[in-house]
């Protein structure tokens, strides 16, 4: 019974890294990580410069050797995997110099006959939403575009797996939202996703699943709504006063918890939102207080991320 | 695809990129031409090699052959080999189930292609435009020649660019090394009017070899016209360099 279940458990994963490590010279800058992500799922792998995530990248995409750990990308090992394990991947790396000689429409298809059983060339480029440039020489398109025929590369194999190494740096945010549609897409199509990204935005719009990488350590991995405790940390609750009004003037429970920071914001942390607020708006009716730009936030994935970060490189 | 369709579908668009590469087509296939047509123009009359009369054009239509081969299989393809690295399009290549093989040997057959291109098209534009005796049966000397000499050119492409760190540099440091040497190898002036000191100096490198393989079909009435010396010294720079560059080639940018 143990093998068969034991295989489909292999199966369900596109990528599974246990124990991984990387040093140059003496740096050690993988330090024994785990990773695992099931199939079609997109997994967004966040972390600041020089943590140790390109490098992490480059040894699931079979570029770069690693001084111990398994790693199983598609059920192989990528260091010793062959052309028929690089037809089930497709790549979008961080440089995008295109060839200047050729055509969108070219290029496409040039890449469509390194692999056995390529998806359509022209369904292709409309998915990436190019068909309006097919016959340009890519020295026409725009930053966006360029990134987008990176993209359409990378899927004209037909791939399983994706990595997708920054695709959205440098866009304008409609440029941004485009993409992110593509990438969406693609989910669609059942592609498995391994996403690197700066942006919070980015990982929370599109990731089932994120990690965080600091330091060469994974710091915290979970769905972008639980990432690092999120959906247990309290609730900020916080509003401007009329400029007569203090601090102090609040009802007691609230004056306690209340901090007016130098955003010139009173901001009340709250274990029980919903009480706060109803004490707050309540004496604000009494006292005549608009409250007009009262805001309720729970910590953003971006908040949660920079703490992590912040955790990590002054640990107390 | 089988392998040579593979191959084939690689080759020709590399060619189609080469075509299109305005410097490309300028300076490996425009400039050779216009080189012998000033050449040609300013010097006439008569010069002596190995011993032998012969005529001016009749000199440097081997010459410029020589300059032909080695802008296509060494300065161009040297620059195409960083250009493509930098830019992180062999990394990219190396992504894909393009085998690397068919990566490197379409990129060098260009080269090979081109220059056997200029050379026939240089032949032809001595033959109608100076009366350039076309070689009979010291054709086989001559074609074997351009094919040594394009195929070592490449192999040295291969092992220099790994010593080349960014594509803006690359035509400076394939021109500052060819340049003087064509001066000094008999490529733009006849070996008899170079200093015995700098004759000796060219004879360590490839383009004096080169340059002497081609120009011995082209003087030779008979026999097969090949320089087997010549030959092999360019058969063993390209074999050294194909060795050394097999140790040292990246496929990723420099910077990274």
């Amino acid at each position: 019974m143990r093998g068969p279940t034991a295989r489909a458990q292999v199966s369900a994963s596109a990528i599974d890294v246990r124990g991984l490590r990387k040093s140059y010279g003496a740096h050690e800058v993988v330090g024994g990580i785990d990773i695992e992500v099931g199939e079609g799922e997109i997994f967004a792998f966040l972390g600041p410069n020089g943590a140790g995530k390109t490098t992490t990248v480059e040894i699931l995409e079979g570029y770069r050797s690693r001084n111990a750990g398994e790693v199983s990308v598609l059920g192989e090992d990528p260091a010793a995997a062959g052309q028929s394990w690089r037809s089930r991947i497709g790549l979008v790396l961080q440089s995008c110099t295109m060839p200047a000689e050729l055509t969108v429409r070219e290029l496409v298809e040039l890449y469509a006959g390194y692999y056995r059983h390529p998806r359509s060339s022209a369904e292709t480029i409309e998915l990436v939403g190019l068909a309006e440039k097919r016959d340009a020489r890519t020295t026409q398109l725009s930053g966006g575009q360029l990134r987008r025929l990176d993209v359409a590369l990378a899927l004209i194999g037909d791939p399983e797996l994706v990595f997708l190494d920054e695709p959205t740096t440098g866009f304008d945010p409609s440029a941004r939202h485009h993409a992110w549609e593509v990438i969406s897409d693609l989910r669609e199509l059942g592609k498995t996703i391994f996403l690197t990204t700066h942006y919070m935005d980015e990982a929370e719009a599109l990731a089932d699943r994120v990690a965080v990488i600091a330091a060469g350590e994974i710091v915290a991995e979970g769905t972008p709504e639980t990432l690092g405790g999120r959906d247990h940390a309290r609730t900020d609750v916080s509003f401007t006063l009329s400029s007569a009004t203090t601090v102090a003037e609040l009802p007691g429970e609230l004056a306690a918890a209340a901090q007016l920071r130098e955003d010139g914001r009173v901001h009340v942390t709250a274990l029980e939102p919903a009480r706060a607020l109803h004490t707050l708006t309540g004496w604000a009716l009494e006292h005549r207080e608009q409250l007009g730009d009262l805001s309720v936030s729970r910590p953003t994935l971006e908040d949660v991320y920079l703490q992590l970060i912040d955790a990590n490189e002054h640990p107390q | 695809m089988s392998g040579v369709e593979l191959f084939a579908h690689q080759f020709r668009s590399d060619l189609v990129r080469f075509w299109r590469n305005p410097q490309s087509r300028y300076f490996t296939i425009l400039l050779p031409i216009v080189f012998l047509v000033i050449f040609a123009a300013i010097f006439k009359g008569t010069t002596i090699v190995d011993g032998r009369r012969i005529d001016i054009t009749t000199f440097y239509v081997p010459g410029i052959m020589t300059l032909g081969i080695i802008s296509a299989a060494f300065v161009n393809l040297t620059q195409a080999i960083v250009t493509q690295r930098e830019n992180g399009e062999f990394k990219r290549l190396r992504g894909t189930p393009l085998p690397a093989g068919i990566v490197i040997g379409s990129r060098a057959l260009v080269g090979v292609v081109v220059a056997v291109a200029m050379s026939a098209l240089l032949l032809l534009i001595g033959r109608l435009a100076y009366d350039v005796r076309l070689p009979q049966t010291t054709m086989v000397g001559l074609v074997i020649a351009v094919v040594v000499g394009a195929a070592a050119f490449s192999c040295i492409s291969f092992a220099v660019a790994t010593r080349i760190a960014a594509a803006d540099t690359a035509p400076a440091a394939t021109n500052l090394t060819v340049l003087p040497l064509y001066f000094i190898s008999g490529v733009f002036v006849p070996e008899g009017q170079i200093p015995k000191f700098l004759r000796g100096v060219a004879t360590v490198f490839p383009i004096h070899h080169l340059s002497r393989a081609l120009l011995r079909p082209i003087t030779d009435t008979h026999g097969l016209g090949i320089a087997g010396t010549d030959l092999l010294i360019v058969g063993a720079w390209g074999v050294a360099a194909l060795l050394f560059a097999a140790r040292t080639f990246q496929w990723s940018p420099r910077a990274e």
